[in-house]
């Protein structure tokens, strides 16, 4: 019973935290406009100009703030149950790198100027590629080991390829925007953005929430799993389409955004007595709220610099996974 | 022959260690440029074959007023081998070309002269003047200072609507006080947001921050790309279409003021010509 109480206070506590901070990057940005003016210009209907900087631009990106990180966040804690692999994490993967490559194609050839849905389709293709080349190398019980490596196999591949297409492009600037694919950044994306990725994202949602209760079942090990009646092609089919949608279109719109997926979900599972099915809603919102946070302090420390989001995650991220790897290295050795 | 030359000048060169002197007070008779800013006020200076090489973006109408006038003469990359194997007695480069080239240059004993981009009218000035007195044509360069004197005074003799112009470029950018832009921007009698908003130079200018200055004018550079890049997604983002509407949009060739020479004038008027319909149009 209390084990029920803490777990829903640690959910209330999440929501309230990504509900503030969400707040607080509505109100944030380089034109400074105290907290009241903003919020009655976002809700006032005055074809004013504030209210179109409110509309337009900041709950754009505040929005895609709070959907992109839960997607990172929702999307790490299945992938660590899943592959049951405590470093999993769709940027460690490559699988974000891969749903990068994607949506470069899609944007640099022009596909996406006339086709705009080829933009999250593209970048979801490529997301389902990584997806489903981690589920081969894995094999059916696939080390710590061999995932990782394949993962960094398929970054490094993917970010090559991305590299090639921008540097081949003949526009001067695509080579420049090797850097957004690479870390990430929410600035100036607009309504049109969150419309075209949100639908992706709620349908991937639905589907990685449906993996909560078999991958309880599945912590007893695959085959106890399928002798209890989960079925494995199910499972496997939820997780890699469900994954790479919502990654996919996260990435396609933001850029790939690492160690999110990989710290929320160590960070809150001894909190929620580390349950998947608790894990993944926890999970979803801590996301959000770190992500929402690194994209208030970008604009906060280097406002006007277009500072990448990637960049702060990486700064907590890198060294978290370094005292990860410290510490299962036993185990994978 | 040619390539013993070579190897006994390089020779030389290490074995001295020092820059082997090469005749400065007679007029340069080969001179090679190797910037697009270089290029052209070298085009408008230079005596007859005089003007040895160009650099390739001379030739780009995209960001040289006189493209057209630069066939006339050999194409270079900026590369020290081929600057090398020219052999000029001059050399001029602007000072954002490669460093590592022009050191190298200058090691070979070649005489490298190199120019600041100009970030005033003034600074115009003295960097035609100063290109007329390398190339011993003095008097040329009088009269384009003159040429361009005229302009100005032909502009500021005119009275210029009250508007405010904002600069907008690919990946939010835009060009403040100390820049040749902005003294165009004041040359057409206009007023730039940049000004009010405190920006020096060549700054990143936050879409939102533009949308609240509420500038009568947007600028945008006129070129297009083959292909599309994240750097042009502003340009369609509705915060900035909804400000910047089809009666306030102006596009002024880059190739006009990415260089200061006479021709620099023509942004200015074409600004000019904007604000007066502008002007018009919502009277």
């Amino acid at each position: 019973m209390s084990d029920r109480i803490s777990y829903a206070a640690v959910l209330g506590t999440l929501a309230v935290a990504a509900l503030a901070l969400f707040f607080v990057s509505l109100t944030t940005g380089p034109a400074d406009v105290g907290f009241g003016e903003s919020i009655r210009a976002l809700v006032s209907g005055d074809p004013d100009l504030l209210t179109l900087v409110m509309r337009e631009i900041r709950l754009p990106r505040a929005l895609l703030g709070l959907m992109i990180g839960a997607t990172l966040g929702l999307s790490g804690a299945v992938l660590q149950g899943y592959l049951r692999n405590p470093l999993a994490e769709p940027g460690l993967l490559g699988i974000s790198a891969s749903a990068s490559l994607g949506a470069v194609v899609a944007i640099y050839t022009g596909i996406s100027v006339a086709f705009p849905l080829g933009l999250p389709l593209a970048a979801l293709a490529g997301a389902v590629l990584a997806v489903l080349l981690l589920r081969v190398m894995a094999g059916e019980r696939g080390g710590t080991l061999t995932i990782i490596l394949a993962g960094v196999a398929i970054s490094a591949f993917a970010g090559a390829m991305t590299s090639l297409v921008l540097n081949l492009s003949p526009n001067p600037f695509a080579a420049t925007e090797i850097i957004f694919w690479m870390l990430g950044s929410l600035t100036d994306r607009s309504m049109t953005h969150l419309w075209l990725s949100a639908p992706f994202m709620l349908a991937g949602w639905v589907m990685l929430a449906m993996l909560a209760r078999p991958l309880d079942v599945l912590t007893l090990g695959s085959d106890a799993a399928a002798s209890m009646g989960v079925d494995m092609r199910r499972v496997q089919f939820l997780a890699v389409f469900g994954t790479a949608a919502s990654v996919g279109a996260a990435t396609a719109i933001a850029g790939a955004i690492g160690f999110i997926g990989l710290v929320v979900p160590h960070v809150l599972r001894p909190l929620v007595g580390a349950v998947p099915s608790r894990l993944l809603p926890a999970s979803a919102l801590g996301g959000a709220t770190v992500l929402l946070a690194a994209d208030i302090l970008v604009r906060l420390i280097a406002p006007g610099r277009d500072l990448k989001l990637g960049v702060l995650t990486a700064i907590v991220g890198a060294p978290f996974f370094l005292w990860l790897v410290w510490r299962t290295r036993r185990r994978m050795l | 022959m040619f390539i013993a030359r070579a190897i006994v000048a390089v020779s030389l060169t290490i074995a001295a260690g020092i820059s082997p002197a090469r005749a400065t007070d007679a007029a340069p008779s080969r001179v090679v440029s190797m910037n697009v800013c270089t290029d052209q006020l070298a085009m408008l200076l230079a005596a007859e074959g005089q003007l040895h090489s160009v650099s390739h973006l001379a030739g780009d109408p995209g960001v040289s007023v006189l493209a057209d006038e630069a066939g006339r003469y050999v194409v270079n990359h900026g590369l020290g081998e081929e600057i090398f194997l020219m052999q000029p007695d001059l050399v001029i480069a602007g000072t954002f070309t490669t460093r590592a080239t022009i050191d190298m240059l200058r090691r070979l004993g070649f005489r490298v002269e190199e120019f600041a981009p100009e970030g005033t009218f003034e600074g115009v000035r003295a960097n035609i003047r100063r290109m007329g007195e390398l190339l011993g044509r003095q008097q040329r360069a009088d009269e384009l200072i003159a040429e361009l004197d005229a302009g100005l005074a032909e502009l500021a003799s005119e009275p210029a609507p009250p508007l405010s112009v904002a600069l907008y470029s690919a990946n939010s950018y835009t060009s403040g006080d100390g820049s040749l832009s902005n003294a165009v921007i004041e040359a057409a009698g206009l007023q730039s947001i940049a000004d009010r908003l405190g920006i020096v130079g060549v700054q990143r200018l936050p879409l939102e921050q533009l949308v609240l200055s509420n500038p009568d004018l947007v600028v945008l550079g006129e070129r297009t790309y083959d292909r599309p890049a994240l750097a042009h997604e502003n340009f369609r983002h509705p915060a900035f279409t909804a400000i910047a509407s089809q009666d306030r949009l102006v596009r002024i060739p880059d190739r006009y003021w990415i260089c200061g020479a006479p021709f620099t004038l023509e942004a200015a008027r074409l600004l000019r010509d904007a604000a007066n319909a502008h002007a018009e149009a919502a009277r």
